[in-house]
């Protein structure tokens, strides 16, 4: 069974949001929705200033298997991206929750939070899958 | 009802990912299928392939029949132990089957054939061997085992008993030999040298754990689909099936139109193909840029649409390629166009073959 740090909140489409002491959130896509996509070679990544909506596709993970859209699970603006993932799109299958973060939003509305799901909420969706 | 192979158990062991192939639980991947695919490029893996399907062809008028059934001439084979890839076509000429005939005698000759077509495959045969004096056999009593890669020979050759390593010794790609219980052959399915190895079954678990402990990488389907597309080889179901001719799958080259007096199977629609001149053609795109070819996206071209058979990422090249089928016209070195996610992007046309030997070839 993959890992599910119990400190995030996540979204059905498997993204994590972990809210950090500046009030930012840094988003990424779970263990759970690597091992289903396999190895990966490439991410496409929002650009930094770029105003996002929960619900908009604004990223692609692509696996050698598939490409898969990644959803904004929060409003707000993109203030960095991971520069790493475009030497080491791999770092998503080794450390989805670590090195594989994918980009920070500083959020518009901090109390959307609300709105997803905490760790054994998620773990009840996969499990329904 | 799944099928297992009998290294099911072996599978599991390393860790592999298990999926559905056509009614077989096979391994995917044992964690990762680019490090799988980079180990038979640099070193040597193995992929158990049991499920594939063994038929032994035998019998006075074994010969006559294979010559009849595949568009390629086992006439041509005459070296025992001789190997030739072919297909193997309806009325339509549409390919039924890719195989390959080992020969070992004009009265015995084995078929490996896909997994995926076995039963049709089966029927096929079965049916057109009315009239001749023959015996079909399939043999799911072995094991298979290909093990591939620039230190696949070597590894291999730390196994063998020193009768087998002299039955190998010297051995040309395309061949394959019976010692004792094994029939080992030059063939493969990745652009890399190595062995495959047909194996009793109750012998198969014991030699896989000693490739294991060798160094020989295990390596899914994932990592095969891979080595495979970037080798420029086939894969029935996606670049050919019973709708398109193999002048149109890059398969002309195992068609033996001499004697023109041979009557295989096809052969008038093949004739009628070639006079025309109006079939497509098979050819590799290579896309330099972020994105991945995938099966089903449609190529424009100038000379109107075609559609890519197999795509992926290439692993050894780090960037995407893809076989597509495209109007004849279609030139190497021509800049055409496929339809990816939404948008156009611009992919050059290639022979369809792009790595060999673990070195780039286009």
């Amino acid at each position: 069974m993959s890992n599910i740090p119990s400190e995030l909140k996540y979204a059905t489409s498997h993204e994590w949001v972990r809210l950090e002491s500046d009030g930012t959130a840094t988003i990424g896509i779970t263990e759970h929705a690597q091992d289903l996509l396999g190895d990966m070679v490439f991410v496409e990544l929002p650009d930094v200033d770029d105003s996002i909506s929960v619900g908009d596709d604004v990223a692609v993970a692509e696996s050698v298997k598939a490409a898969s859209d990644i959803y904004a699970p929060v409003s707000g603006t993109v203030i960095e991206i991971n520069e790493e993932l475009e030497d080491a799109p791999e770092l998503l299958n080794s450390d989805a929750f670590g090195g594989g973060w994918l980009f920070k939003v500083k959020l518009d509305d901090a109390s959307e939070l609300e709105n997803l799901l905490d760790a054994e909420g998620y773990k009840n969706s996969i499990d329904a899958d | 009802m799944t099928n297992k192979t009998v290294l099911h158990a072996k599978h599991l062991a390393s860790g592999a990912k298990m999926v559905d192939f056509y009614g077989w639980e096979m391994p995917i991947n044992y964690g990762s299928q680019i490090e799988e695919h980079h180990a038979v490029r640099t070193n040597a893996g193995m992929f158990d392939v049991s499920h594939m399907t063994i038929v032994d062809v035998q019998g006075t008028d074994a010969k006559s029949y294979l010559r009849r059934l595949v568009i390629n001439d086992v006439a041509k084979l005459t070296v025992p132990g001789k190997a030739l890839y072919t297909g193997m076509l309806n009325e339509a000429g549409g390919v039924i089957d890719d195989l390959i005939i080992y020969f070992f005698s004009d009265t015995n000759y084995r078929l490996v054939v896909n997994s995926a077509t076995r039963e049709k495959d089966l029927a096929w045969m079965t049916k057109q061997a009315t009239g001749f004096d023959i015996t079909i056999t399939e043999r799911p009593e072995f094991g298979m085992i290909a093990v591939q890669g620039p230190e696949a020979i070597a590894k291999v050759g730390t196994l063998l008993s020193a009768e087998e390593s002299a039955a190998v010794e010297g051995m040309k790609p395309f061949f394959g030999v019976q010692v004792g219980d094994l029939f080992i052959a030059t063939t493969g399915y990745t652009g890399e040298n190595g062995y495959e190895i047909i194996i009793p079954e109750n012998a198969a678990e014991d030699l896989w754990q000693k490739l294991l402990d060798a160094g020989v990488a295990p390596c899914g389907l994932g990592a095969r689909d891979t080595l495979r597309l970037e080798a420029g080889m086939n894969l029935y179901g996606l670049d050919m099936d019973e709708t398109v001719s193999p002048i149109a799958a890059n398969m002309a080259w195992t068609i033996s139109w001499e004697p023109t007096d041979r009557d295989f199977i096809g052969r008038d629609v093949l004739t009628a193909q070639k006079a025309a001149g109006d079939q497509p053609k098979l050819v590799g795109l290579v896309l330099e840029e972020k994105g991945v070819l995938r099966t089903a996206q449609k190529v424009i071209t100038e000379a109107g649409e075609g559609i890519i058979t197999s795509g992926t990422f290439s692993p050894t090249l780090g960037h995407s390629v893809a076989l597509a089928r495209v109007p004849r016209s279609v030139k190497v070195g021509d800049v055409v166009e496929v339809e990816m996610r939404k948008k156009l992007v611009k992919v050059t046309v290639t022979k369809p073959s792009f790595v060999r030997n673990g070195k780039k070839v286009f």
